[in-house]
């Protein structure tokens, strides 16, 4: 690169002095639409500056003559989409259960809502997807300790379960080890007589010793033939879901320490619409009954 | 002096001051150009072209007629489309995604057949570009068709050339007022029709241009139009070849298309030079065609001197051809001394050997083939469009869910697509799991969805395998939606995590 401004020979015109591989860089001049199109960007940053927050100070940023403000602005935005989202609300809070899935609009924006309030609230326990884990409900599968109908979940979202309040689900299953009801031995043998139950091989003997326990000790609220009460809460043992396992460990430590989870009361901390939404998305995606 | 004296040139300005070619010949001649006087910027130097009479002006008449009258008329057709639909044949409908053009109606989706089109598109400038230089320029960009309408309403206003520019020089005078003021109404009315013209692309014409004056149109067609009368006006106007020269990118890239076989707008050097003015009866011998007349100058509506050889402004517009034919059968020699012709001819023909045209070269042959293949698997896409898509989403959380009886149930949600103009019911079926039961939320049995005519409807679906159904972790699995002759399927996997849960 060299530096000496010439004048090239074929265009006439001065070079920049500027050289790369023998070819050299004509200074022509600018067209001056170009420069005044320049000028106006200019222009229009000075305006800018003063009109917007733009130079950072000591004591925070200048604040402009315009007074914009993103926070305001989203404060604004929030404001316009509960408005927006009133109509919505509305309907859900006049219609039934059964209006909101029957009508799909309807049913769309309840499960939308549903949805995220389902992650907010709900999703710490039952997981995002709503498959539970050890001790919390699945909500995708066939299996309703309190009942699948529209209703019967509406119920359980707005009561609780065991919270103590007023209206609560409310089922209490005894620590039989722990409170010392049965002896170690005879829950050894109920394990064996609940695992028969849901159709797996077992010791025949124990089943033949657990028989008269269970009778007495658990059809009051299992039924005859272990398979539960929704009306109490009490769980089917005939089936292949178990709430806290299936193998013999923890149906053994089931019996031993009767342990029961405890579902908030949302009756009162949500609005009966969502919680209406919350119900509708949890029926639809369990195929609910 | 010439004795074939144009009248067009002023004494006065005889070689030079008008023209921006003429004047950067004048600055190359005496060695100026510089910095100098010119300072930071530089001025736009008026062009004032003359109307010329010939060949490339009568094709160049005809496409100017051709293109702006594709342009307004379009929107006016009307197409026969079942109720409820655009009844308009060139529709870009934004609010709904839809996209008509006649026969063809194009959704969202469709955006590879539009994306292949345009590549096609440019694929075809390229190979016109190869064989034959700029001539999109020069005769279909709307910047030149535009700017040729806005000069044919500059002569009526002003007169040709040498009108023009005494009327230019010329002290402020009504009649130089209202010449000037005719000329740039006209221009804005033209501006404001083309802007006018663009928006009945993307709205129902005719009520369009009942609410555009009643002032309820969208905002955006009032924002789209005014857009549009600026640039129109500025752009053809004011600006003209300085569009083409700074602005459009085209020039700069087409050098790489463009090779010595190109067929360019050309000044045969070989046959014109030397170069001057020539007496009647005066001996041909010893010297070139050219007379240097300058009519091939003043009629450039880029202000340029072809006989500067190829040059980055030139759009190939061929009217120096029509002006030096005309001169060149005056003087009663053969025309064709500025012809569309290849810089391989003129070379060739400067060392005597014969000139060849060669057409097909590696470079018009891969335009060619590519060219080919876009098209063809535009078209191919085209026609072989379905009437219906299925798209499935498979539940990631849950992945499965296994029921009380040890049933697996996986959720799926299906998108179906009804490209119809009728409401059709599609039944759904699943392909490749014994026994699997379908059902939606809350209804058990046969699954089937009504789609609106030309709508996407979504569908939750459950596919229930049956406890004894043998299933790997993953089965690959098939959704069919059928609809009468209507039908879509798409892939997906029927997962159930682990052989046996207990
Ligand atoms: S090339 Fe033709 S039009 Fe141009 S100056 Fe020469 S004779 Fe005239
Ligand atoms: S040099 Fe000739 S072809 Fe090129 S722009 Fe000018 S008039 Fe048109």
């Amino acid at each position: 690169m060299a530096s000496e401004r010439k004048t090239d020979d074929v265009t006439g015109v001065e070079t920049t002095g500027h050289e790369w591989d023998g070819i050299r860089e004509l200074d022509n001049p600018l067209p001056r639409w170009w420069l005044w199109t320049w000028y106006a960007c200019i222009a229009f940053a000075v305006g800018y500056w003063v009109l917007m927050p733009a130079w950072p100070g000591v004591h925070g940023y200048t604040k402009g003559l315009l007074h914009q403000s993103d926070r305001a602005a989203v404060g604004h935005e929030l404001k316009a989409l509960d408005v927006q989202r009133g109509a919505g609300a509305a309907q859900l809070r006049t219609a039934s259960l059964e209006q909101i899935e029957k009508d799909p609009k309807l049913q769309a924006y309840a499960q939308q809502v549903g949805q995220s309030v389902f992650g907010d609230n709900c999703a710490t326990c039952h997981g995002i997807g709503g498959t539970g884990g050890k001790g919390y409900p699945n909500l995708r599968d066939d299996v309703w300790l309190w009942g699948g109908k529209l209703e019967d979940i509406q119920y359980t979202i707005t009561h609780g379960v065991r919270t103590g309040a007023p209206g609560a689900r409310m089922s209490q299953m005894p620590a039989f080890g722990r409170d010392e009801l049965l002896k170690p031995e005879q829950i050894d043998d109920l394990t064996e007589y609940v695992v028969h139950l849901s159709n797996r091989p077992a010791d025949a003997g124990a089943i033949a010793r657990a028989k008269p326990i269970f009778d007495t000790q658990c059809v009051a609220c299992h039924g005859l033939e272990g398979k539960g009460d929704q009306a109490l809460g009490a769980p089917n043992l005939t089936d292949s879901e178990w709430l806290y396992g299936s193998d013999r460990a923890a149906i053994r430590g089931q019996i031993f320490a009767g342990n029961g989870g405890v579902m908030p009361t949302w009756g009162g901390r949500l609005s009966p619409e969502t919680i209406k939404a919350i119900s509708v998305y949890v029926h639809a995606n369990a195929g609910g009954q | 002096m010439p004795t074939l004296i144009d009248n067009t040139k002023p004494k006065s300005e005889a070689n030079s001051e008008h023209g921006r070619a003429a004047v950067s010949a004048a600055a190359r001649a005496k060695g100026k150009g510089a910095p100098t006087g010119d300072g930071l910027y530089k001025p736009r130097e008026p062009i004032y072209p003359k109307l010329v009479h010939g060949t490339w002006r009568r094709v160049k008449w005809a496409l100017l007629i051709a293109t702006l009258s594709i342009y307004y008329v379009t929107p006016w057709i009307r197409w026969r489309r079942p109720e409820g639909f655009p009844q308009q044949a060139a529709l870009v409908d934004f609010a709904d995604g839809r996209f008509y053009f006649f026969d063809i109606q194009l959704w969202p989706q469709d955006v590879h057949i539009i994306t292949g089109l345009m590549i096609a598109g440019a694929l075809a400038l390229f190979l016109v570009t190869a064989l034959f230089g700029r001539l999109w320029c020069g005769y279909t960009c709307p910047q030149t068709v535009w700017t040729d309408l806005f000069i044919v309403v500059e002569r009526l206003f002003e007169g040709d050339r040498n009108a023009r520019m005494r009327l230019d020089a010329a002290p402020l005078s009504f009649d130089k007022l209202w010449r000037k003021a005719g000329k740039h109404l006209t221009w804005l009315g033209i501006a404001f029709g083309t802007g006018g013209a663009w928006i009945f692309y993307f709205h129902d014409a005719p009520t369009l241009i009942r609410t555009f004056w009643i002032g309820q149109a969208p905002a955006t067609a009032y924002v789209s139009c005014a857009l549009l009368t600026v640039t129109t006006y500025v752009f053809a106007g004011w600006m003209r070849e300085q569009v083409c020269t700074y602005m459009c990118p085209w020039p700069r890239i087409q050098g790489a298309m463009l090779d010595q076989h190109s067929l360019q707008v050309t000044y045969l050097r070989d046959r014109g030079e030397p170069r001057g003015a020539h007496k009647k009866g005066q001996d041909w011998a010893g010297r070139g065609d050219c007379i240097d007349c300058h009519q091939c100058v003043v009629v450039c509506p880029m202000g340029i001197d072809i006989r500067d050889g190829s040059q980055l402004e030139c759009i190939n517009c061929g009217l120096c051809v029509d002006a030096c034919d005309e001169i060149m059968s005056k003087m009663a020699r053969p025309t064709g001394l500025i012809a569309y012709d290849t810089d391989a001819a003129v070379a060739a023909r400067a060392c005597g050997d014969k000139a060849v045209y060669k057409p097909v070269r590696s470079r018009t042959i891969y335009y060619t083939l590519a060219l080919t293949a876009v098209g063809g698997l535009t078209l191919a896409a085209l026609i072989s469009r379905p009437k219906a898509d299925l798209h499935v989403i498979r539940d990631r959380n849950p992945i499965f869910v296994r029921m009380h009886d040890g049933a697996v149930r996986d959720g799926y949600t299906l998108k179906i697509t009804n490209r119809t103009f009728f409401d059709r019911r599609f039944e759904i079926a699943f392909d490749g799991v014994t026994g699997a039961r379908l059902s939606q939320p809350g209804e058990a049995g046969a699954v089937s969805v009504t789609v609106p005519a030309d709508q996407v409807a979504s569908v939750r679906v459950f596919v229930t395998a049956p406890p004894d159904a043998g299933l790997a972790p993953s089965t690959p699995a098939r959704f069919i939606a059928r609809a009468g002759d209507v039908q879509a399927d798409a892939k997906t996997v029927f997962l159930s995590g682990a052989a046996n849960p207990q």
